[in-house]
């Protein structure tokens, strides 16, 4: 086996506020291998997030440890080992599209050709090709989520982090844009942790699943996927589909009873 | 420019400038009259209200000048003097007006580079962060009018006199709402995105130049407008305490000294005329700096 591409060991991370503090990771002991596309789904406060962050080195544990690429998340972060999505696409507004991509790279410190060939080639993998004079406020919200990550996909990093980068689209351009990221996975064969509220997003997108139960923010179980890694939309009436969303429904249910 | 030719916005600012005028002459004849009185009383003979009308609309020191006595006394300082040819003579408010503009604007400069520079400093540094702001504030609390005298007289011990001391009064003033308007300015950029910037690994100086600065630019130019109007205010008092000869101050000095109310009134149209024209062209800046942000609507 190879090395994990992110090794979580005990993870634990508490918030001091002012009335009490909130255990929002707790022993979280989790190995993701290279490849993997990795779901974390529970309700709110569950931590699933958090963990997201505390891998992207935007929080810092209380406890545990973690790894990403074998370092430290923020050796890993220097190396700009990874691309994060945010829920909100969060493009600047006052720059084009192809600016706004071009915005890790100018940090990088890429001469303008290659940052160029770089733009063209991740709007297409987002099919947005022919956008990029364009403002964001010219384009719709799917379009603008599908830039954001475009942007993060310029950095060439081989995992990405995605922090419920659909959870404010409707459901058909979400559905879209599921089977679009998909496709890119299996392209790109990058790792993806992706943080999600919908059951059959999780199911239909993942490899593995991570149920997560709330306060203390703590893994309740994790599901190896049974489904082929090709995927129609219509898979998700199979019964193979189903059985994998009872079990994390079930999770999810008791992750709440245990409270 | 935009205040005139935006549609159905004509109208009503007329009917607003016609019921001021009207207001205006009616105070006049209100406030003039008992001068009337008193010389028709001295030379006891009695006085028509038409005669009285016209009595208080022709005096030469009236309370309160008519509308068009200050436009006329206007015309004569400017316009008249331009078709003479002496557009700069002592006697002409375009000479004034270029003197106190001329402190206005370099005082508005120094004023903004130093507020954006105090607003730099305190979003970036948390020292500057916890200290400067307090005495920021309490600086606005000193009366401008008691501090401009000393800044003169100082500056003049030290050799320095002119345009320079004026200047800085008009600094003392536009600063501040520019280090308020910057500070919440390179404060406005959402969570979402400095963590962005973050997960890049950019620099401080990379996330002030691609991220902070641009997001500031509303916050800076509601401010600068602010300041450009204060900044003429400063300048203004500051020729008041110091006995300036030249400059719109002065000649609202020299007019209270010898009662020529019409001469203020006009130094004071030309004063608010030049006001307005300094916040527009900020704001023809603004619009400027947004198109080229590629947000015109």
């Amino acid at each position: 086996m190879t090395n994990p591409v992110v090794s979580a060991q005990n993870l634990s991370l508490t918030f001091q506020t002012a009335d009490a503090p909130v255990h929002a990771l707790k022993d979280v002991s989790l190995d993701i291998e290279q490849g993997d596309f990795v779901s974390f789904i529970g309700p709110s406060g569950c931590g699933k997030t958090t963990f997201l962050r505390v891998v992207a080195d935007l929080e810092q544990p209380t406890g545990g440890t973690v790894t990403v690429n074998g370092l430290t998340p923020a050796q890993a972060r220097q190396q700009r080992a990874y691309g994060y999505v945010f829920q909100a696409a969060s493009l600047l507004p006052w720059r084009t599209i192809n600016d706004n991509i071009a915005v890790p790279l100018e940090v990088m410190g890429l001469p303008k050709s290659e940052q160029k060939e770089r733009i063209e080639r991740v709007l297409d993998l987002v099919e947005l090709s022919g956008f990029g004079a364009k403002y964001p406020w010219q384009l719709s919200g799917g379009m603008q989520q599908r830039a954001s990550i475009a942007r993060a996909l310029a950095f060439d990093a081989d995992l990405l982090l995605m922090d419920e980068p659909f959870g404010a689209l409707d459901e058909i351009v979400r559905d879209t844009l599921n089977e679009q990221l998909l496709a890119l996975w299996e392209q790109t064969n990058k790792t993806v942790l992706f943080v999600t509220h919908s059951i059959p997003e999780a199911v239909f997108l993942s490899t593995r699943i991570v149920v997560m139960s709330p306060r203390p923010g703590r893994v309740h179980d994790v599901i190896e996927t049974t489904l082929p890694k090709e995927r129609p939309l219509d898979i998700r009436e199979s019964p193979e589909f189903l059985k994998i969303a009872h079990r994390v429904r079930e999770g999810l249910r008791a992750g709440h009873a245990d409270e | 420019m935009t205040l005139f030719s935006e549609e159905g916005k004509f109208l009503p600012i007329l009917a607003v400038v016609t019921a001021i005028v009207a207001i205006w002459y009616a105070a006049a004849v209100w406030l003039n009259a008992p001068q009337e009185y008193d010389r028709a009383q001295r030379a006891g003979a009695t006085i028509a209200f038409s005669q009285l009308v016209q009595n208080t609309m022709t005096q030469e020191r009236p309370v309160l000048p008519a509308p068009h006595q200050v436009a006329a006394e206007i015309w004569k300082t400017t316009g008249a003097m331009v078709q003479r040819g002496r557009p700069f003579s002592k006697r002409s408010l375009i000479y004034h007006a270029w003197i106190t503009l001329s402190a206005t604007l370099l005082g508005f400069l120094i004023g903004s580079v130093l507020g954006i520079a105090l607003a730099v400093g305190i979003v970036h540094n948390l020292a500057m962060d916890k200290s400067v702001m307090p005495w920021v504030i309490t600086s606005q609390t000193i009366p401008i009018l008691a501090i401009a005298p000393m800044i003169i007289v100082v500056l003049n011990a030290v050799g320095i006199s002119g345009l320079l001391p004026k200047a800085l009064i008009s600094t003392y003033l536009s600063f501040f709402p520019v280090v308020v308007g910057m500070v919440k300015g390179l404060r406005s950029p959402e969570r979402a995105q400095l963590d962005l910037f973050h997960t890049y690994s950019a620099s401080r100086w990379q996330t002030f130049r691609m991220l902070r600065w641009p997001s500031s630019m509303p916050y800076l130019f509601t401010s600068l407008k602010v300041a450009v109007a204060i900044s003429l205010v400063g300048a203004i008092v500051g020729e008041l305490p110091t006995g300036a000869v030249a400059g719109l101050g002065a000649r609202l000095l020299a007019g209270s000294y010898y009662g020529q109310t019409i001469q203020i009134w006009s130094a004071l149209f030309v004063a608010a005329a030049l006001a307005a024209v300094l916040v527009m062209l900020v704001d023809v800046g603004h619009k400027m700096v947004l198109r080229r942000m590629g947000q015109a609507a």
